[in-house]
């Protein structure tokens, strides 16, 4: 087993490379550097731009070197020392700015990985026990449906039912009185009826599928031999389901925190934009908008290394749960 | 005397009930005759086991049709989807309507409702209300706003529209500028359908070279093309195609955005078709027909491109019809945030951005249910024609 996790985290470091590369292109791809967009800003509102200051600037922070150069220099500050840059419309270090941001992301994906885990378990052997059921056509047409919706044509969907019916703002993850006060139990039922929303429309997609691959996983088991064993020596119906079927069905769910975490992260930002949550989404946009590349780069790449670490905690996961994955 | 043509009049009938095997083909059916199953070609086959998909026929029949409006856009659009009518900002869905009650009982006039204008005094906010008193008649094939089909053809007919130009008809209601719902609905779908068509063939060409080559050579090539897609595919896509998208410059025209989106969408989306070229490459390889090639001294781009790859055709034509889904998602999502396609330019996403604003969706909820159905619908048919071409793809396994 140790092997095993030695070998998938020096298996992980290419790809960890490749997403630091894929960041510094984004940070580098718009035309001009932060100092141009700087000079623009001062010329802008009027102060004099001193060429030789201009100069002195370039080379303290190294724009004129090869982009090599200036790559090694972006990731090994990131590295060694925590530093992601300076967001120059915050004037603040980008460090100073992600973290808060970024743990609101986090924190609000797994809100939306426990709901899909919750909603697709029984759903899934519900329809897989009972196929061709009523029941079953509903959730799969529901499944087809959550599939197709996007994001955030769902969060506006609902944003309007809301505003309508309801006649509450359902933006932000706490009300106005909240904002600023310690946590308190007020506070956190506050939270969660504010946090719904954004569950619900980021998990949906998650959930549709996973309850897909859990029929199929689940229909495969229940018409193998000892399935048929187990009944012929008269367990109960629940238990000759729930003790063999389910449990190596559930697999998927394990392998899903790989494949549904990036697609989580994803939803969350889009639809923390919609629904103007406190995560790196609306954050992101706005840096991206104004150029402000450092900070916008520093939220790709912690997002990338975030769906990383999603992987990699499922595949050791997965090879705790089945002696066959760490063995070939 | 025997047919020889017919190498299957020797055989004993097949039976329906399953008591014989036949021929390694998904179960007959009623009315399946099969002598002609155990020679069709394989194409045949595939349509065959197609077709009985009733859903899937349906959603490619969605999809034939919405590629027509996309190609008809100007002729099937009642205006231009540019014509703003300022008078009429925010003007609700009139519903079309077949019979007047007139004073010789019921008539047959197509007609659609006038407005009636009321402004709240306090606010000066106008609202139109449907006037059940003022009548616009229409018609099919009337004369309108002239326009150029595909930019070549003066032409002036439009499918639907009022008889008189000068009267409004907004089946779908209309923006903040009063400009027609269902004329820029139509005009959307030209730039959101094509976009996944011409994304899907970029990705296409990029997914089947690296699966085609990672899968044949194996080894070090193989590794290098895996840690990529690995790459990719670890990214959330949506903030990537946020920075990748927030790099075009603003100065650019509306066509070098257009293709530049198209190209970032596709960058994302051939991984998935990698993957699925090289697994079946890995299979097919070992298969009698390539060693046969091979000895026939065949090189190894006609063996991979020449042999290998026309078997996997319906295979590659399920996975691209699930990519295209993605693909008018992106988009969509790419230009409601204001950083994809921006007006002038007419896609489902451009129009969606007027539904940002929830107080302008309480006022006019029709900016955000048309739009979004769209979609759901191009989304949902394109889903369910890829299953069912997924399921059809292999017609030699029940």
């Amino acid at each position: 087993m140790l092997g095993y996790i030695i070998k998938r985290i020096i298996l992980m470091v290419p790809t960890m490379i490749g997403i630091s590369i894929i960041a510094f292109l984004i940070i580098q791809l718009p035309p001009g550097d932060y100092l141009t967009s700087v000079i623009a800003r001062m010329s802008d509102s009027g102060q004099a731009v001193d060429p030789e200051e201009v100069a002195r600037l370039r080379r303290i922070y190294g724009l004129d070197d090869p982009v090599i150069v200036q790559y090694w220099n972006w990731i090994t500050g990131i590295v060694l020392r925590g530093d992601f840059g300076y967001s120059f419309e915050w004037g603040r270090p980008v460090s100073e700015l992600i973290w808060e941001r970024m743990s609101a992301t986090l924190g609000v994906s797994i809100a939306a990985l426990i709901f899909v885990w919750a909603v697709s378990l029984p759903i899934g052997i519900y329809s897989a026990v009972r196929r061709h059921s009523i029941g079953d056509h509903v959730f799969t047409f529901l499944g087809f449906l959550g599939l197709a919706i996007p994001n955030f044509i769902l969060a506006l969907t609902l944003m309007y039912i809301s505003y309508k019916h309801f006649g509450q703002s359902v933006g932000g993850l706490y009300s106005k009185e909240f904002i600023g006060e310690p946590m308190s139990f007020a506070k956190f039922w506050d939270l969660l009826k504010h946090l719904w929303i954004p569950v619900v429309v980021i998990g949906t997609s998650g959930t549709a599928a996973l309850i897909r691959i859990l029929r199929a996983n689940l229909t495969d088991e229940l018409s193998k031999p000892y399935v048929i064993t187990a009944r012929a020596k008269g367990l109960r119906e629940f238990d000759v389901v729930m003790k063999y079927p389910v449990r190596i069905a559930l697999n998927p769910f394990v392998s899903a925190i790989g494949w549904v975490l990036p697609q989580l992260i994803s939803g969350v930002t889009i639809t923390a934009i919609v629904l103007n949550l406190p995560t790196a989404g609306p954050m992101l946009i706005r840096a991206l908008v104004s150029q402000d590349m450092y900070l916008a780069g520093s939220f790709i790449l912690l997002m990338g290394l975030l769906t990383l670490v999603g992987m990699l905690i499922s595949d050791l996961l997965l090879a705790a749960l089945d002696p066959r994955i760490r063995f070939t | 005397m025997n047919d020889i043509s017919d190498p299957t009049s020797d055989l004993p009938p097949l039976t329906v009930d399953g008591d014989e095997t036949g021929p390694a083909i998904s179960p007959l059916r009623e009315g399946d005759d099969p002598s002609k199953i155990s020679v069709a070609s394989q194409w045949t086959l595939i349509w065959t086991k197609f077709t009985r998909n009733k859903v899937a026929v349906g959603a490619g029949c969605v999809v034939f049709f919405l590629y027509f409006v996309a190609l008809f856009a100007e002729v099937l659009a009642p205006t231009d989807p540019a014509r703003a009518q300022p008078r009429l900002t925010y003007a609700p869905p009139q519903s079309l309507a077949f019979f007047t009650e007139g004073e010789n009982g019921r008539e047959w006039l197509p007609h659609v409702k006038g407005y009636a204008m009321t402004v709240d005094p306090a606010s000066l906010r106008r609202s139109f209300t449907v006037d059940d008193g003022k009548v616009i008649p229409v018609g099919l094939f009337v004369e309108g706003t002239p326009y150029k089909l595909w930019g070549l053809f003066p032409m002036s007919t439009h499918l639907i529209g009022p008889l008189d130009d000068k009267q409004p008809m907004n089946l779908l209601g209309t923006d903040s500028l009063g400009r027609d719902l269902l004329s820029r609905l139509i005009y959307g779908a030209r730039i959101s359908m094509s976009i996944g068509l011409i994304g899907v063939i970029s990705s296409l060409v990029i997914g089947t070279v690296l699966g085609a080559l990672s899968g044949y050579y194996g080894g070090w090539v193989d590794l290098a093309v895996q840690r990529l897609i690995e790459v990719i595919s670890a990214m959330p896509t949506i903030p990537l195609w946020l920075g990748l998208a927030a790099a075009i410059p603003i100065t650019w025209s509306p066509l070098k955005v257009y293709f530049i989106i198209t190209l970032i969408v596709s960058l994302l989306a051939w991984t998935s078709l990698a993957r699925e070229v090289r697994g079946r490459l890995f299979v097919l390889k070992n298969e009698d027909f390539v060693t046969a090639a091979i000895l026939d001294g065949s090189r190894q781009r006609r063996v991979i491109f020449r042999h290998i790859l026309p078997s996997l055709t319906s295979h590659i034509l399920a996975v691209v019809t699930l990519a295209i889904p993605t693909m008018i998602v992106a988009e969509t999502a790419l230009s409601f945030l204001g950083i994809g396609l921006k007006p002038p330019v007419v896609s489902w996403g451009v129009l969606l951005q007027d539904a940002q604003n929830i107080r302008t969706v309480a006022t006019a909820p029709w900016l955000l249910i048309w739009p979004s159905l769209a979609v759901v619908l191009a989304v949902l048919s394109f889903n369910f024609l890829g299953d069912g071409l997924r399921d059809a793809a292999d017609p030699y396994e029940s």
